[in-house]
């Protein structure tokens, strides 16, 4: 059953995809609509999968590099239509579907059998952590997008000629609000996931930190939002400046998410 | 039930022949009075505005409708028609509804678009409705035509984007810092098209205004209308920090406005964004502080070419208007037909009942013996069998007058049956189909 409504979702999302770049090139409101209803029933779908799993499995669904795709692209997608319904923000939907696409296929090309948890790791720490790490995550994706719609608009701005998205693109004033605004969001929740990490790690192999790969790179990316907020608060970094730092510093978070879990195997290769 | 409409507008006509021909509003009941009484049109509609004249009518009779329109247009205004009649459109039946819906959403106009027209098209409708030339017709052609425009206005952009160049700018700053409440705009030398553009900025939320102006009593003037801060002109580039939009238009020959100046107000004012809006000719603000981070500059070229590429935009749009007006133009179509079966179907009834009641009324002397009961009896009978054979007739008649060949068979149920369709049941049958 789970397996059914993963592929309806992967194809809804495929289908948003495909009306929300025809609302980028048509700009006509009516492809907006469709495209969100399309993503929004993906989204349904894509929750009944994750809860069937969970209750399958018996655990939270993030021990295989399969599940763990699919839970963030999850987020991701709740974070866009949390901003459609408060903030009125239907373009972002555009960016994020194809990236939660391109997460959902890569996530069912991979091994889908579920990995049984190995005793030590059975502790409330793991849905707790799980949860923290990929909603900061997602947090940063979607500040991810809105530095992108930002660079986009800036530039039709700077350059005076105004066409295509800048008809449909928020103001400056907007986007960068709101990519500080998941900053403010992603990252206390990515210090209490390395925070809450480390705990784990104490109570299941008794070391709290023991440099790891992925604790490394954690570290480094907890340092590059933290400049990045501290250049926010204090330099007056914002603007273009700020979105370009905070797609580097996600690129830099998905670059080492794939090669630690490439080498790895997912899950940080705790499972097992 | 005819509607023709006979008019000239920008395209048609020069301006010398459009203001001869203007009706102003304050007399208009006399010629909308003509144009029923003397001319003889059932219903009379005129639209006088800078760029148009159109006078709209329901007649039962199109050619001589047309005729009566331009004879009307000529003798009110004293113009030879020969010399009018090169500007003259003309507009006959679904293709005046077609013209009247263009006309209201803005699509005939000069600037695509604009939403007056259609204000402009709710005053003729209502001063026809004061003079007592507006009937049935008209009045729901109009609020079909209110309708419409309303809906193309929900569904399509086309009235969205700045088409002035002080629209423009607002609309710019509205890119630029979303919500305008709250941010401050700062008037750099006080010239007409600055006055504009600031008038537009606080409708559109400017919380405050700082004027300079190298007179300063000018500033001060300027001020008081809008309740803002007046300034020295020498001191501007101290108050630079506090604007978020700056407007200049002073009549310096250089720059007054460099980048290094620039560079320094943005690193005090924490890189907030500034929106630097140029209208002096020559330019007052160095286009070098564009490449500033968080500082925009607009001199005139570049707003004209906003403008112009949202005029682009709109008739973009336009394409979608009109799909809207093709759509409504056959539902409301349907309807002005179906006027003309009512009245036939009634016409029908009444010839036929004529005829029993006739016939009755010969025969009864000599049925001396019948009870008044057998009267009563008789009368039922026949009525029925009138009823019974106009059965079908009827239901064919109100079936066939939606079609393409409907007005065939009107005309031919008219002819059989040498109708003469009286004009108050006309009105009778109008009034209930409301």
């Amino acid at each position: 059953m789970s397996e059914i409504f993963f592929h309806i979702t992967a194809l809804l999302y495929l289908v948003a995809t495909f009306i929300y770049t025809a609302y980028l090139v048509t700009r006509k409101d009516n492809f907006l609509k469709i495209a969100q209803a399309a993503l929004s029933v993906g989204f349904v779908l894509h929750s009944l999968t994750i809860v069937a799993r969970w209750a399958l499995s018996g655990h939270t669904p993030a021990t295989s590099l399969h599940e763990s795709l699919t839970l963030f692209s999850w987020m991701i997608v709740a974070l866009n239509l949390l901003a459609v319904v408060r903030y009125r923000q239907r373009v972002l939907g555009a960016f994020v579907a194809p990236f939660a696409l391109l997460l959902i296929v890569t996530a069912s090309l991979l091994p889908k059998e579920i990995i049984p948890l190995s005793p030590v790791l059975e502790s409330y720490w793991l849905p707790v952590h799980v949860i923290m790490a990929f909603l900061g995550n997602a947090f940063f994706a979607i500040a991810f997008f809105l530095g992108i719609m930002y660079i986009i608009q800036e530039r039709y701005l700077k350059s005076r000629r105004l066409r295509g998205l800048y008809f449909v693109l928020p103001s400056l004033d907007t986007l960068d609000e709101l990519n500080y605004k998941c900053l403010q969001y992603g990252f206390p929740l990515l210090s209490l996931a390395i925070i809450t990490g480390a705990i784990w790690s104490e109570y299941a192999i008794g070391s709290y930190w023991d440099w790891k790969p992925r604790q490394i790179w954690s570290l480094i990316t907890w340092f590059m939002y933290a400049a990045l907020l501290h250049g926010r608060l204090t330099a007056g970094w914002r603007g273009r400046k700020a979105a370009i730092f905070s797609g580097i510093a996600f690129m830099i978070l998905i670059g080492s998410f794939i090669i630690i879990n490439l080498l790895s195997g997912g899950a940080h290769g705790l499972a097992r | 039930m005819n509607l023709v409409i006979v008019g000239l507008n920008h395209k048609t006509s020069p301006v010398e022949i459009r203001e001869k021909l203007s009706f102003p509003a304050q007399t208009i009941g006399e010629p909308l009075k003509k144009l029923t009484g003397h001319y003889g049109l059932n219903e009379g509609v005129i639209l006088s505005t800078c760029n148009r004249v159109e006078v709209l009518a329901i007649t039962s009779d199109m050619e001589k409708g047309v005729w009566q329109i331009k004879r009307f247009l000529a003798d009110f205004h004293s113009i030879p028609l020969e010399k009018l009649d090169e500007h003259l459109y003309v507009h006959c039946g679904e293709a005046a509804v077609k013209h009247l819906l263009r006309v209201a959403a803005g699509l005939d106009s000069m600037v695509v678009g604009e939403p007056q027209i259609l204000g402009q098209v709710k005053d003729s409708y209502s001063y026809a409705v004061e003079h007592n030339t507006a009937g049935v017709v008209v009045n729901k052609l109009y609020h079909k035509v209110f309708q419409v425009a309303k809906r193309i206005r929900t569904e399509t952009k086309i009235g969205e984007s700045a088409v002035s160049i002080s629209f423009a700018a607002v609309e710019l700053a509205r890119k630029i810092f979303g919500d305008l409440s709250g941010k401050t705009v700062m008037l750099i030398g006080a010239g007409e098209m600055a006055e504009l553009a600031a008038k537009h900025l606080i409708n559109n939320g400017i919380k405050e205004i700082i004027v300079a102006n190298r007179t300063y009593e000018k500033a001060v003037e300027l001020v008081k209308g809008f309740g803002g801060t007046a300034i020295m002109f020498r001191e501007f580039a101290h108050y630079l920090k506090n604007a978020d939009i700056v407007i200049a238009s002073t009549g310096a020959t250089t720059f007054i406005i460099k980048p290094d100046m620039v560079q320094e107000v943005m690193r005090e004012r924490k890189q907030k964004p500034m929106f630097y809006i140029d209208i002096s000719v020559p330019r007052n603000i160095d286009p070098l502080v564009n490449n500033i981070d968080n500082a925009y500059v607009y001199d005139v070229d570049d707003l004209q070419g906003v403008v112009s590429s949202n005029i682009q935009e709109r008739n973009k749009e336009a394409e979608a208007a009109e799909k809207i007006i093709i759509e409504e133009i056959d539902n409301f179509y349907r309807w002005i037909k179906s006027l003309d079966v009512v009245p036939t179907i009634i016409a029908l009834r009444q010839t036929c009942d004529q005829i029993r009641k006739t016939e009755l009324a010969r025969s009864l002397p000599s049925l001396s013996a019948l009870t008044e009961k057998d009267q009563k009896v008789l009368e039922a009978m026949t009525s029925a069998i009138v009823n019974k054979i106009l059965h079908h007739p009827v239901t064919h008649l109100k079936k066939e007058a939606n079609r393409v060949e409907g007005d065939l068979y009107i005309d031919t149920i008219r002819k059989l049956f040498d109708l003469t369709v009286d004009e108050q049941a006309v009105k009778k049958a109008q009034s209930n189909e409301d």
